[in-house]
């Protein structure tokens, strides 16, 4: 057995979120979920957490684990030796209810970045092809890879401190779109703001959180790059587009 | 998030551009000035050593730059450092030109003393 | 959705001390502070050296003293674990291709600070040469 230390917060019942302890079996093939999963089917039916596909695709059950923003369906019980296990719900975000979380700042802000290929001018018909050739793809494939789990959001101290800053996910997710070669659109003026990629002080921490290892840190310095290149551009008097 | 002016895109970019001065040339200056030389390890550059050194127009014109470039990019570290540690994002409207003006006045004194 | 009763947790006031990523973080970028004294301390070391052989004399004197002594060797730290962290990051801001072939980032981490390396021996030889 492995003792897990669970936050509870139940509005209206609690002021702030208390632990609570439980016991759940120690088995080499269980993942922290399947300890809550225990905990809700056998010994306390009250407890509320998030998940879904239980194979680290859906991103519903991101959770902090002792102190580290973890999908809970990949972290393993026997990771921690004789425990305890401290499961809290993801930081940054408000707590709905135990280890559940309010994401929906996170979502508009994934909306905010038009992620979409945005084409200008000509309308092709439905059945025809974009084709890339497998450069072009590798260009982008490693910030399609993200699953909105939000563990960056939760590794991220300056999303803490300004929550109007745009976030790595966001960002990564506009810069998979920014470097699609099908994608004709301009993000400049969402991303280059002060709540956008100026907001980002490189802590690096959203790309040590990554479970699917998209590197947001990576895509921000580099839009930094690319932002700070048209700025000076744009001061140049031959250079305005 | 409506997109406006703002400094940041040229500030980010002296900050980068002292980060790598910084990086390249700094700790090889204080090893020898500021802990060989002053232990006695190594044989202290005499002041026309030092003189001759600072004498083509282009060392002089690139130390000043140097010298600039370290000190905006600390500036903009300080600047946010201080605010994320003290949580004091509403301090950026003091901080800020607090920490640049500190850069640019050193800057300009560095101008002063090599020309 | 807002009409929930959520609980809003606050940013603890030393969260940069709970975490040792954090820290390390918070103890690189610090190490500008040491920037800046450095390269204070070369236009303090300039202007001595141009005012004249008394005024350098006073300035060793001044350089000298245990308490810059002991200064400089924090700063040498700082500027050392700048330069390691700065020239490893820098790779994440720009990707270089050669004929198609991405460099990966430990090669040109590598080569910045090869560099480093290089530029801080011809720096060593102009200065130390008699």
């Amino acid at each position: 057995m492995i003792t897990l230390q669970v936050s509870r917060y139940r509005p209206g019942q609690d002021a702030e979120p208390v632990f609570q302890d439980y016991e759940v079996p120690l088995r080499s093939d269980w993942a922290v979920l399947d300890g809550l999963a225990h905990i809700k089917d056998h010994l306390d039916g009250t407890l509320s957490f998030r998940w879904s596909c239980r194979m680290g695709i859906c991103g519903s059950c991101g959770m902090t684990v002792n102190g580290e923003p973890r999908l809970t369906c990949g972290t393993f019980l026997t990771d921690y030796g004789e425990g305890p296990i401290r499961v809290e719900p993801l930081r940054g975000f408000p707590v709905i209810r135990d280890l559940v979380v309010d994401i929906d700042d996170v979502l508009a802000k994934l909306a905010h970045v038009k992620p979409w290929l945005i084409r200008e001018g000509e309308e092709l018909p439905l059945t025809a092809e974009y084709t890339q050739t497998p450069a072009q793809l590798e260009a982008y494939k490693q910030y399609s890879m993200c699953i909105n789990c939000m563990l960056c959001y939760s590794a991220c101290p300056v999303y803490a401190l300004e929550p109007d800053f745009l976030g790595p996910a966001a960002i990564a997710l506009a810069q998979r779109y920014n470097l699609d070669s099908r994608d004709q659109g301009d993000r400049f003026d969402l991303l280059a703001t002060d709540e956008g990629v100026w907001g980002c002080t490189f802590v690096g921490e959203c790309t040590s959180a990554c479970p699917k290892h998209v590197d947001p840190a990576e895509a921000i310095q580099r839009y930094k790059l690319t932002a700070a290149l048209t700025s000076v551009r744009n001061l140049l008097p031959w250079g305005r587009s | 998030m409506r997109a406006r002016r703002t400094p940041e895109p040229y500030l980010w970019l002296l900050f980068s551009g002292g980060g790598v001065v910084a990086a390249l040339l700094l700790p090889v200056l204080v090893l020898i000035f500021g802990v060989l030389a002053p232990l006695g390890v190594i044989e202290p550059p005499p002041a026309a050593r030092v003189r001759a050194l600072l004498d083509p127009l282009l060392v002089r014109l690139a130390l000043a730059a140097v010298v600039g470039l370290c000190l905006f990019h600390a500036a903009h570290r300080i600047r946010f450092t201080v605010e994320e540690m003290t949580r004091g994002g509403r301090l950026d409207v003091v901080l800020a030109p607090l920490c640049y003006g500190a850069a640019l006045t050193g800057t300009v004194i560095a101008v002063l003393v090599l020309f | 959705m807002t009409a929930l009763p959520s609980y809003r947790p606050r940013v603890h006031p030393l969260w940069w001390a709970r975490r040792r990523a954090y820290l390390v973080f918070v103890l690189r970028e610090l190490t500008s502070v040491f920037v800046a004294w450095s390269a204070a301390y070369l236009v303090l070391l300039a202007r001595a050296a141009l005012a004249g052989d008394a005024e350098y004399a006073e300035f060793r004197a001044f350089a000298g003293s245990p308490w810059v002594v002991a200064l400089n060797v924090v700063a040498l730290a700082a500027t050392a674990f700048h330069s390691v962290t700065f020239l490893n990051l820098a790779p994440r801001a720009m990707v270089v291709r050669l004929d198609g072939w991405r460099v990966p980032g430990f090669l040109i981490a590598g080569g910045n600070h090869s560099a480093w390396l290089a530029v801080s021996a011809l720096v060593a030889y102009l200065v130390l040469r008699s």
